[in-house]
């Protein structure tokens, strides 16, 4: 029974995990550059949430609308500003220039708001829902709904729209994209501007789980990229599979074995795909 | 004929070699007889800048209050950005700048780092926290420490236990124990294992769980100790973790006798009383404290809080404040800023009016302070309360905990 | 210059080469303790750099996990030396062993399985991060505890122990670097410098043309990580502590490569050039956000200066800097 427990509570945070790394596989599987300042985009998705609920007493929840808006802009900007120069250059180049994205953006938010971890105090916090023999944490069941609904949207986002189409055509073949009249170099910033706002809306679930400080991103990003590998580089539901596997391994793996081995144990796996089925568990070949 | 490097490219290079050289330069200048010039070296940056900072808080009460008390000192900052090579360099850097001693630096790598630089320059090293007995095991004639080390820090933290027992009246038989899988967890961990059947507890150990440093998650480990059904849960934390697993004991509806530290950090800091609230109560470390009889002390936190309302004035303010006064005080004695005089004066040291608990400040031929004992501190409406040892306490200890949802 | 000849230099080159030896030669007899403790810092940087460079700039496998390798070879010939008072020289030896296996190992597993590019580099960084977990549970190296090495007087300039002054650890890593960058320009001309360029700029040609990629690019990893783990002893001598998550953390993996690429990927004097860059910014930006009291302020300059530098420079600062010098390239 502590099993099932166990395993429900690793799907839970997984969800929360799978909508985090979701913003990079659309990143990477379209533009073909590796976010390695992905972690930090959420980290401050983290911080607009807790000071909108620090100033209004928001919930993060309510505030992720706009949260995610201000994430989708911020990563436009970037993107067309910044690093569309580099989407053709060798990796080691994108990847300093992230790099040093990343290092001034967590040094603005230690400057900003200090070393301390920062988090909301949520009415709700401690509530638990019985399902029989199951104990499920009300934070946790929220957070889940949310990631999955992230996903649900962007996966429509994608099939249904025009724009989102138009995205999917730039990421199938560039050239042909161009040849039908599409602004790759808009729809490239656009593109961006998602990842950035899907990690956004992961923030603000985030959380709920867990308190922010400077800095958490690093262990964030390198969460992803696992995430991202073993459900496949460039497909959604592929990192969602990705998460809810990660954190239910982390979950069982802790419970086990050693529970300070939990994240060996993910890195083995990652290993393991790496070697075996590198395009991931859903991605195309 | 070309020449090899432009003029201009010349000019550029020799300003910056210039600039360069003149910031470091103006620091060496002969100055005329100065006091004491202390180099404090603290993690104001970096994973550990929450500490660092909070150091740092003690520094600048220090910088107020004792010359008010007829010390002259003057202390020059620096970050070690809560990396050992940064703390090198910072600390040869601080000699250069004129700092005839160190004092720092939290961290036990980084304090070794400097403990070396120390040595090798020959400066007097005051150790405000690092608790790895190595640092003071490697013979070295100019590194002092005022702060227990781990095996000071289980062996009193875990005596304590019984003191509590005692005053409270009960008799726990069984014990649960999750620790931080790091440098201090481990170490603390070695202790515990070693003192165990030395000191005649009444409870045994039935279980222990190592958690990663990184985990932003403790729902498993929680799961496991509960299912362990001890009397009382056990934990060697360090604050974002500890708020992290008492929110979980409360979701999982976790309810041992007491959860109770046998010396580690956490569950007394301001991050951890201020966000989880009620729940943070009757929270029990036994760890080394202010001592509520010392008026000295309550000179100190009066300070502290007056300048900064809101933090807990605890054990790592409390040391801070006294690795200052104590090189303050070596050089009033010394009368001389010579490394020889003060080795001397600090291997002399005995000062009575302190701030934390223990006999006078002394150390032994290692450089150790061994007179550091733990108290028993509880949370008690929303403040970290000195309960053991009777003669110093302010309030009695309780024990068994009320549960979770009796809390108000 | 004859001798310039000897080792096919340009003139100009070899004039700063020689320049450049002279000057770290008796640097140490003019500064300060400080100065020589910020400049055994660059070394152990530039040197690092070199022995990345070899994988990542001259056959182009990108590898984000050498922080491995420096782990490797520092608690091999540490655990070895605090335990049974092997020799460092003996214990270093036994390091290049372990990490030579290591490289060839993940590059073997890795290209038999055709993982490349950023695939790899992920692939690097999980088996360092892997090896960290695993030798935080390590009790015989010390576990997350760390390992300390029995330090005796530094007055002395003991070799055969390596327990001495920073002076004496200067001189051996200058010859460390000055080693790595002989070694490196004759790899260059040598067959094997030509395949392994020849893998970076065309994998797929480079098969075409009969050269086997797999061995040269496993032989450029195995030899990058010897080399890696040989700087890594040294560090364990130098810093008499180590702890499983600084030694192998990704934060020192990703300090390994900032260098390079920084001073030129690829090229011979790039790391060297970029060590110094690097580190003296960042003392540079200590100095100067010291007066502000803004814990932070050093790290957003370190940073903004680095995001400057790839925008203006990306192909690093030693080709700008040899081309402002008029320092011709070694003929390749």
């Amino acid at each position: 029974m502590l099993y099932l427990n166990i395993i429900v509570a690793g799907l839970l945070t997984g969800a929360v995990y799978g909508l985090m790394a979701l913003g990079l596989s659309v990143i990477f599987g379209v533009i073909r550059v590796v976010n390695f300042a992905h972690g930090e985009m959420m980290v401050v998705g983290m911080y607009a949430a807790w000071l909108i609920a620090s100033r209004t007493g928001l919930d993060p929840i309510a505030a992720l609308p706009l949260v995610t808006a201000g994430l989708f802009l911020l990563g436009y900007a970037l993107q067309r500003v910044l690093i569309n120069r580099y989407i053709a250059r060798p990796e080691h180049e994108q990847f300093l220039l992230l790099l040093a994205v990343a290092t001034i953006i967590t040094a603005s938010l230690l400057m900003g708001f200090g070393p301390d971890a920062r988090n909301v105090q949520l009415d709700y916090a401690y509530d638990s829902y019985q399902l029989g023999p199951l104990l499920l944490d009300k934070v946790r069941v929220l957070a889940a709904a949310g990631a999955v609904l992230g996903v649900a949207a962007l996966w429509a986002f994608f099939k249904l729209t025009r724009t989102g189409k138009a995205i999917r055509a730039c990421a199938d073949n560039q050239t042909g994209a161009q040849v039908v009249g599409l602004d790759v170099k808009r729809l490239y910033a656009v593109t961006f501007g998602i990842g950035a706002a899907c990690v956004g809306a992961a923030g603000c679930l985030m959380l709920l789980l867990i308190d922010v400080q400077p800095y958490i991103a690093t262990d964030y990003t390198l969460l992803a990229f696992i995430i991202v590998i073993l459900g496949g580089l460039g497909s959604m539901p592929g990192a969602l599979l990705g998460g809810l596997l990660v954190g239910v391994s982390e979950a069982l793996s802790g419970f086990v074995v050693d529970p300070s081995l939990k994240s060996a144990f993910s890195f083995a796996l990652l290993i393991l795909v790496l070697l075996v089925r590198p395009q991931g568990l859903l991605g195309r070949a | 004929m070309k020449h090899l490097v432009s003029r201009r490219a010349f000019g550029l290079g020799a300003a910056a070699t210039g600039a360069v050289l003149a910031v470091e330069g103006r620091a060496t200048r002969a100055r005329a007889a100065t006091p004491i010039r202390i180099g404090s070296l603290l993690p104001r940056s970096g994973f550990e800048a929450l500490i660092g900072q909070g150091c740092q808080r003690s520094v600048e009460v220090a910088k107020k209050l004792l010359p008010e008390m007829g010390y002259s000192f003057e202390v020059i900052d620096a970050d070690t950005e809560s990396k050992p090579e940064v703390a090198r360099t910072q600390a040869e850097k601080l000699i250069r700048d004129g700092a005839h001693i160190l004092v720092g630096a939290f961290d036990s790598g980084q304090t070794f780092a400097i403990a070396q630089v120390a040595e090798q320059n020959g400066v007097p090293f005051v150790i405000n926290i690092g608790s790895d007995p190595a640092i003071t095991a490697q013979g070295y004639k100019f590194v002092f420490r005022n702060f227990p080390t781990s095996i000071m820090l289980g062996t009193n933290g875990l005596g304590r236990f019984n003191d509590l027992f005692k005053a409270t009246g009960t008799s726990p038989k069984t014990a649960v124990l999750m620790h931080i899988n790091d440098t201090f967890g481990q170490s603390m961990l070695k202790g515990i294992n070693a003192l165990m059947p030395k000191l005649n507890l009444p409870f045994q150990i039935v279980e222990t769980i190592a958690y990663d440093p990184q985990a932003k998650d403790l729902s498993i480990e929680v799961a496991k100790a509960k299912a362990a059904h001890a009397d009382i849960h056990m934990v060697v934390t360090r604050l974002n973790d500890a708020i992290l697993m008492v929110r979980e004991m409360v979701k999982q509806r976790y309810e041992p006798q007491g959860i109770i530290s046998p010396g580690s950090p956490g569950m007394y800091q301001t991050q951890f009383l201020k966000v989880l609230g009620k729940y943070a109560e009757y929270a029990i470390t036994n760890v080394p404290w202010l001592d509520p009889k010392q008026h000295f002390a309550h000179t100190f936190e009066a300070a502290f809080t007056k300048a900064y309302p809101g933090e807990v004035c605890d054990i790592d303010a409390g040391f801070t404040f006294e690795g200052i006064m104590i090189c303050a005080d070596a050089y009033k004695r010394a009368g001389s800023t010579k490394p020889e005089a003060l080795v001397a004066a600090l291997k002399a040291t005995d000062i009575k009016d302190r701030v934390m608990l223990g006999g006078p400040i002394k150390f032994d031929e290692k450089g150790q302070n061994t007179n550091l004992p733990s108290a028993c501190v509880q949370n008690r409406n929303g403040k970290p309360t000195v309960v053991l040892p009777a003669d110093n306490a302010e309030l009695k200890p309780v024990f068994p905990v009320p549960g979770w949802s009796k809390r108000s | 210059m004859r001798a310039g000849a000897a080792l096919a230099l340009p003139r100009r080159a070899a004039l700063a080469l020689a320049l450049f030896v002279v000057a770290m030669l008796a640097l140490p007899l003019v500064v300060n303790s400080y100065i020589v403790s910020v400049l055994v810092v660059i070394l152990f940087a530039s040197y690092f750099g070199q022995a990345w460079n070899i994988v990542t700039g001259f056959a182009g496998q990108l590898s984000l996990g050498h922080a491995l390798y420096v782990g490797l070879g520092a608690y091999t010939a540490a655990a070895l030396f605090t335990h049974w008072g092997v020799l460092p020289w003996i214990g270093m030896l036994a390091g290049v062993v372990v990490a030579g296996a290591a490289g060839a190992l993940i590059a073997a597993l890795s290209f038999r399985f055709r993982v490349g590019g950023v695939y790899f580099a992920l692939l690097t960084i999980a088996f360092a991060e892997f090896t960290r977990i695993l030798f935080d549970h390590f009790g015989w190296v010390g576990g997350a505890s760390g390992l300390f090495l029995p330090v005796s007087s530094r007055a002395g300039a003991d070799l055969l122990h390596l327990r001495g002054s920073p002076v004496m650890f200067y001189y051996l890593l200058l010859a460390l670097t000055l080693g790595a960058l002989t070694l490196t320009h004759h790899l260059l001309r040598r067959r094997i410098g030509y395949y392994w360029q020849a893998i970076r700029e065309d994998e797929e040609a480079a098969q075409a043309l009969g050269i086997d990629v797999f061995r040269y690019k496993v032989a450029a990893m195995a030899l990058s990580a010897a080399m890696t783990s040989v700087g890594g002893a040294f560090l364990a001598f130098y810093e008499n502590n180590l702890y499983p998550d600084t030694v192998f953390a990704i934060g020192r993996s990703i300090e390994i490569i900032t260098a390079p690429i920084i001073g030129g990927l690829g090229t011979l004097f790039g790391p060297v050039l970029g060590a110094f860059v690097l580190t003296t910014l960042g003392e540079a930006m200590t100095s100067l956000s010291s007066g502000f009291e803004l814990n932070g302020l050093k790290q957003w300059c370190y940073g903004a200066a680095l995001l400057l530098i790839v925008a203006l420079q990306p192909a690093g600062v030693w080709p700008w800097l040899r081309a402002r010098l008029g320092i011709a390239e070694v003929r390749r």
